[in-house]
Order: structure tokens, then C-alpha cells, then sequence
């Protein structure tokens, strides 16, 4: 990716790795990403609230840096495959806010034209080969990217997003032992927020961090503070540059939390409010990032208030935008479960 | 001039055309347990990989559920795999990927995506392998909306069926039975497709339809011979596709035999042959009936070890021969 110059890289020399890596501007990018992603699902819960959305949702405020820092390596032809708790991974590849609304509306201009939901948001064609409802379910899918990735010689990195609830998974162990044995171009992150719906890590998990478990499948794995947007992107970028050069797959560990619960059914009760508190106020993404932007002297509070103002108004328009688009008509249930042959 | 056409086994004419399929498309691959040097478990894969690589013909570890996960991914990203599970039991450690992933993931995403997977169960009784290793589970497949299920049961079939699968742009699963792999036929040389959504009256007959599935289409061909020599004249219909079902083959049968018997190794029970009642209950086939619907299945027991025992739990000439005699004389 292009970024910073020479000179401006001399002067970044001793500041985190992003602050060397990227632009100004890529870097401004990515606080109004950062706030695209939380202002959405605000909107989304706000909607839901009011009986605009129906179903569940599963929201990932909270965990934005590790949304933005994994994708902040990849390009355009690089793949993922995300979670049910996945919006900020489809706004991070790229997603319109606009038709995701329209999907979680129900909505034909939806990604998944009304299908598919929040659970199953997907953006083909910037990457995002889907959420998914079934814990550990795209960890395999991601290896068969990855594996035709290899086959047909694209150089396309995948990258496979789950939580730490997956990583009981069978298919989690499968799926990590068979990129590794191929060396696949693949990289596994695992959002570890401390809680499989309202089972902790320390009571499901017989190792202390996830990343121990890469070394059972010899690969590479690093554990990184999710909620600091520089140190998941440097994580990502190495992981990345390791799958292109054919050196096969690496597991990160972004260590970071949820503010909210696990679903719209979660009553908290298997956590303090003192705990989440703490999150919120004293370990909370964006302003980690937003700090150091400031402090290293990428932005001023004129600028963070400009970007606050255009998230405002990208997510009204875009919750405009799914109010006003059709509702797929109900003679047309039974499309897109086979392709349509002519 | 017409193709060449030689006698094959079952296992040959799916080798040959997973050949034909590699030769014609480059992203045409196989995938499986032991296919390679072993040459698979049923030895269908062969020699395969000594001709196209291990590249093109994949060992996987012990994973049904990765391996087909793998599969799906592939196939979602542009490849055509075709996978092999060594045995269709095996199907129930993949369940999630087939089920959750593979059938419904171009529905959940509104058409945006297809799955072009083939996957292969080598299925049924008969060799001795006991009550995890014999199952018939295509039905449980067949439940499933968003894939495509079919049962080859001659070697032409198994290899036109097979090349329809992989250019199908949805996933196709494909269940050969284990007795019919050494069964040979008459297979044309080259590339020739059978359509995936299309029944087969293997026998015209006036008395009796038999729609059997498989293996089972064989053992009612031979029924009908001895219930020839005894006026009984039997139409045997080679389901051949369990999803989606060729409807239309069986009405029109049975509004001409007016009787119609359902034969299938697979447990009675919620299986293929209600399906088929139910249809027929269901459609203008019913006012032609002249007598009950009768449905030959395996027994509500898990496949035994002991080799008499084995035989009595699924459905075998005899039986069928017993039971069109009884239909056709209004004994039930």
C-alpha cells in the first residue's frame, strides 16, 4: 500500500508502526472507519430498538481496532470470512454502511437482497465472502480460498476472522492443521473478547492464550492488544507479507472485549458492570487511537470533529436509504436457492 | 460416428470421468481421504494420481469436517473440487459444512455466490463392514433445499451423472453404492452428460411400477424377469435423483400400471419411499390406483455384522418377487 514518503518516514522514525506505514490520510481513513463502523451499529441497535429490524444481531462496538488493523494490509482482491459478530469486518473491506442497512432491513438493495441479515452479511465483490451463524463455520471455507488462492497462482491472502469460541471448534483444529500442512496463504484471527456468549475463556479454555494453540499446527502465533489499532496492524501486515511470500499461515490473537452483550437477549449477568466500565472508559478503541493521532500530531480536534460529522451523516443517509428501498416481493421466496439456469 | 462404447465397471466409468472432467477444466480437482497413492478406499480414484499430481488429486488428514469445509471454500472461490468421503457415513462428522454451508450459502447471500461442489459417498451394505460403515443416508441429504442429491445405478449412469455434477453450478451429491462398484456396463468412450433432474423407466411393464433407488434398481430388474414367466409384467423406474425428484416419470407410470411399489435399502421409515407415496397420494396419479402403495426398505435396525443377518435388513430379490405377487393378486 503507499504510504508515507521518505522524509515524513524519517521524521515518524521512532512512533509505532502505522505512524511509519501509512499516510495521513490513510490514517484519517481509518478513524472515520473506525467511527463508521461504531456509529453503525448504534444505528443498527437504535433501529432495532424501534422495531425497524427484526431477528437479532450480535455487535462488535469495542472491537473496531482489530476489525480496521487486520484489514488494514489488505487489498482490494484479498479475501476474508467473518463472523456472526461481523460488521465491522464487512464496513473494514470495504462495505457500503447504505446496503448493509438495506440488508439488515430486509430490503432487496441488501447485500444479500433481504436473505441473509446481519448474521450473513457478505460483500462479494470487495472480499468479504460472508459472515457466518455457525461458530468456527468459516475457518474451513477460508482454508478452500486460500487453497484456490495457491491452485490458480492470484496471489490472494485470506484472512479468517472467529472468536474465541471457535477455537473449540473442530473445525478450528482442522482447518489450522490442514493450511499449515499446505502452507496456504491464510491468516487466522482470532477476536478473543473474553467470552464465548457468557463463557470465559478461563472456563472453556484449557490453554492461557489462544495463540498457544499455533504451536500445535508450526505456525507463527501472535498475540496482540486488539484495541490498539498500530499494534493489530503491524501483526497483520507481517502475517500478510509471510502468506504472499508462500510461507504459509500465521494465527493472531487480537485480545479485546465487547461493550455490549452477546446478543439482543443478554442480560450481562455473567460480568460486572464495574468490568465493562473499565473497557469503556479507560480501553476503548477509538479514542486509544484517536489520542494518538492527536499526540503524534495527524489530526487536531477540528479534524475529529469534521470526521464525526460525516459518519453522522453517511449513517442517516444511509438508514434513509433503507427505508426508502423495496421489500423483495413474497412471491419471490424461493430465488437463489439453486442458480438459475437458462 | 457414434462414441466407442466398452464395457465398464461402476468404478471405472467415475474414474473416467473425473478424468475427462480434469482433462477438460483446469479447476476440476480431487480432493479426499487416501485417494491418492492408495488410490482410495474403494480404489475409484485409482491410479489418478500418478496422471494429474498430487497437486490435482489431494490426500487430505483424517478431517471430514475440514476437508469439506475445504472443498466448499474452494468452490465458492472459483475452483469445481470434487470430494471424496472414504465411506458415507462419514457425512455425519461433515453435516455442518454440507448442511449449513454448502446448501444454503448462495441463498444467504442473495444469489451472489454459487458452490459448484461435488462430493461422493460410497454408500450401502453388503461388504461386512458393520453398522458404521453401511449406512444409506441420501435422504437425510435430500431433506436439504439448495442441494442436489443423486444415486447413480449403472456405470453409465455414474459416469454421465458424474460429468452433469461437476459442470453443475450447485452442489451435487453423488451416492454410489459400495456392490455396484465392481458391477459392469456399457459406458461410451469421451464426454457425454446424463441430466441430474430426470428418472429412468429401465423396464416398461403394464402390471406394476417399481421405483427403486441404487442398488435396488438392479434387484427389481431381476424380480421382474422371474415375475415375467408369471404374467406379471413390472415398469421399473430408476429414480436415479432424489433431489430435485422427476415427478412427472412416476405419475405417468402409475396412471398406467395403476399399482406402484417403492424399493430402497435405506430405513423404511421417513425415507425416499414416503416421499414417493406421498407425492403420488398427493397428485392425479391417486384416482388411478387400484390398490395400496406398498414400500420395501431397510430395516429399523442398524446394518449387522453377521452376513445373514446383514442380508435380512435390506430388501433382496425374493423379497420384491414376494411382495409384487401379493400387490398384483389384491392379497394386500
Amino acid at each position: 500500500m503507499a504510504g508515507a514518503s521518505k522524509a515524513v518516514a524519517d521524521s515518524r522514525a521512532n512512533l509505532p508502526f502505522v505512524y511509519r506505514q501509512y499516510s495521513a490520510e490513510q490514517l484519517k481513513q481509518v478513524l472515520y472507519k473506525m467511527y463508521l463502523i461504531r456509529r453503525f451499529e448504534e444505528g443498527a441497535e437504535e433501529s432495532y430498538t424501534r422495531g425497524l429490524i427484526h431477528g437479532t444481531m450480535h455487535l462488535s462496538i469495542g472491537q473496531e481496532a482489530s476489525a480496521m488493523g487486520i484489514c488494514m494490509p489488505l487489498g482490494e482482491d484479498d479475501q476474508i470470512t467473518s463472523t456472526h459478530r461481523g460488521h465491522g469486518h464487512c464496513i473494514a473491506k470495504g462495505a457500503e454502511v447504505k446496503r448493509m442497512f438495506a440488508e439488515f432491513f430486509g430490503k432487496t438493495t441488501g447485500y444479500c437482497k433481504g436473505r441473509g441479515g446481519s448474521m450473513h452479511i457478505a460483500d462479494v465483490a470487495k472480499g468479504n465472502l460472508g459472515a457466518n451463524g455457525i461458530v468456527g463455520g468459516g475457518i474451513p471455507i477460508a482454508v478452500g480460498a486460500a487453497l484456490s488462492s495457491k491452485m490458480m497462482k492470484t496471489g490472494k491472502v485470506v484472512v479468517s476472522f472467529f472468536g474465541d469460541g471457535a477455537n473449540n471448534e473442530g473445525a478450528f483444529h482442522e482447518a489450522l492443521n490442514m493450511a499449515a500442512v499446505w502452507k496456504l496463504p491464510v491468516i487466522f484471527v482470532c477476536e478473543n473478547n473474553g467470552y464465548g456468549m457468557s463463557t470465559s475463556t478461563a472456563r472453556s479454555t484449557a490453554v492461557k492464550n489462544i495463540a498457544d494453540r499455533a504451536a500445535a499446527y508450526s505456525m507463527p502465533g501472535v498475540i496482540v492488544n486488539g484495541n490498539i489499532f498500530s499494534e493489530v496492524a503491524e501483526a497483520s501486515y507481517k502475517a500478510v507479507e509471510r502468506a504472499r511470500a508462500g510461507e504459509g499461515p500465521t494465527l493472531i490473537e487480537s485480545k479485546t472485549y465487547r461493550h455490549r452483550g452477546h446478543s439482543k437477549s443478554d442480560r450481562n449477568r455473567y460480568r460486572t458492570k464495574e468490568e465493562i466500565e473499565d473497557w469503556m472508559s479507560n480501553r476503548d478503541p477509538i479514542t486509544l487511537f484517536e489520542n494518538e493521532l492527536r499526540e503524534f500530531g495527524f489530526i487536531d480536534d477540528k479534524g475529529i470533529e469534521a470526521i464525526r460529522s460525516e459518519v453522522a451523516q453517511e449513517i442517516a443517509d444511509g438508514i434513509e436509504f433503507a427505508k426508502a428501498s423495496p421489500s423483495p416481493d413474497v412471491s419471490e421466496t424461493g430465488n437463489y436457492v439453486y442458480t438459475e439456469q437458462a | 460416428m457414434d462414441a466407442m462404447v466398452r464395457e465398464l465397471s461402476y468404478a471405472q466409468a467415475i474414474q473416467e470421468a473425473m478424468a475427462i472432467a480434469m482433462d477438460m477444466d483446469e479447476r476440476v480437482f480431487l480432493m479426499g481421504e487416501d485417494i491418492g497413492v492408495y488410490g482410495g478406499a474403494f480404489q475409484v480414484t485409482g491410479d489418478l494420481v500418478e496422471r494429474y499430481g498430487t497437486e490435482r488429486v489431494i490426500d487430505t488428514p483424517i478431517s471430514e469436517l475440514g476437508g469439506a469445509g475445504v472443498a466448499v471454500g474452494a468452490a465458492l472461490t472459483g475452483m469445481r473440487p470434487i470430494f471424496e468421503f472414504q465411506f458415507s457415513d462419514f457425512a455425519t462428522l461433515a453435516m455442518e459444512q454440507i448442511v449449513n454451508q454448502a446448501a444454503k450459502m448462495r441463498f444467504m447471500l442473495g444469489g451472489e455466490v454459487s458452490v459448484p461442489v461435488v462430493m461422493r459417498f460410497p454408500a450401502g451394505s453388503g461388504t461386512g463392514a458393520a453398522a458404521q460403515h453401511s449406512q444409506s443416508l441420501e435422504a437425510w441429504l435430500g431433506h436439504v433445499p439448495g442441494l442436489k442429491v443423486i444415486q447413480p445405478a449403472t456405470p453409465y449412469d455414474a459416469k454421465g451423472m458424474l460429468l452433469a455434477a461437476v459442470a453443475d453450478p450447485d452442489p451435487v451429491m453423488i451416492f454410489e453404492h459400495k456392490l455396484l462398484y465392481k458391477m459392469k456396463g456399457p459406458v461410451p468412450e469421451g464426454y457425454y452428460t446424463v441430466p441430474i433432474d430426470k428418472a429412468d423407466i429401465r423396464r416398461e411393464g403394464r402390471d406394476l411400477t417399481i421405483v427403486a433407488t441404487s442398488i435396488m434398481v438392479q434387484k427389481a430388474l431381476d424380480a421382474a424377469a422371474t415375475l415375467e414367466a408369471e404374467g406379471i409384467d413390472v415398469e421399473v423406474v430408476d429414480l436415479r435423483t432424489i433431489r430435485p425428484m422427476d415427478k412427472q416419470t412416476v405419475i405417468d407410470s402409475v396412471k398406467k400400471t395403476s399399482r406402484l411399489m417403492c424399493v430402497y435399502e435405506a430405513v423404511k421409515t421417513l425415507g425416499i419411499g414416503a416421499e414417493v407415496s406421498a407425492m403420488i397420494a398427493e397428485s392425479e396419479a391417486f384416482d388411478y390406483l387400484d390398490a395400496p402403495i406398498v414400500r420395501l426398505g431397510g430395516a429399523e435396525t442398524p446394518i449387522p455384522y453377521n452376513p445373514e443377518l446383514e442380508k435380512a435388513t435390506v430388501p433382496q430379490v425374493p423379497d420384491i418377487i414376494s411382495a409384487a405377487r401379493d400387490l398384483v393378486k389384491g392379497v394386500r
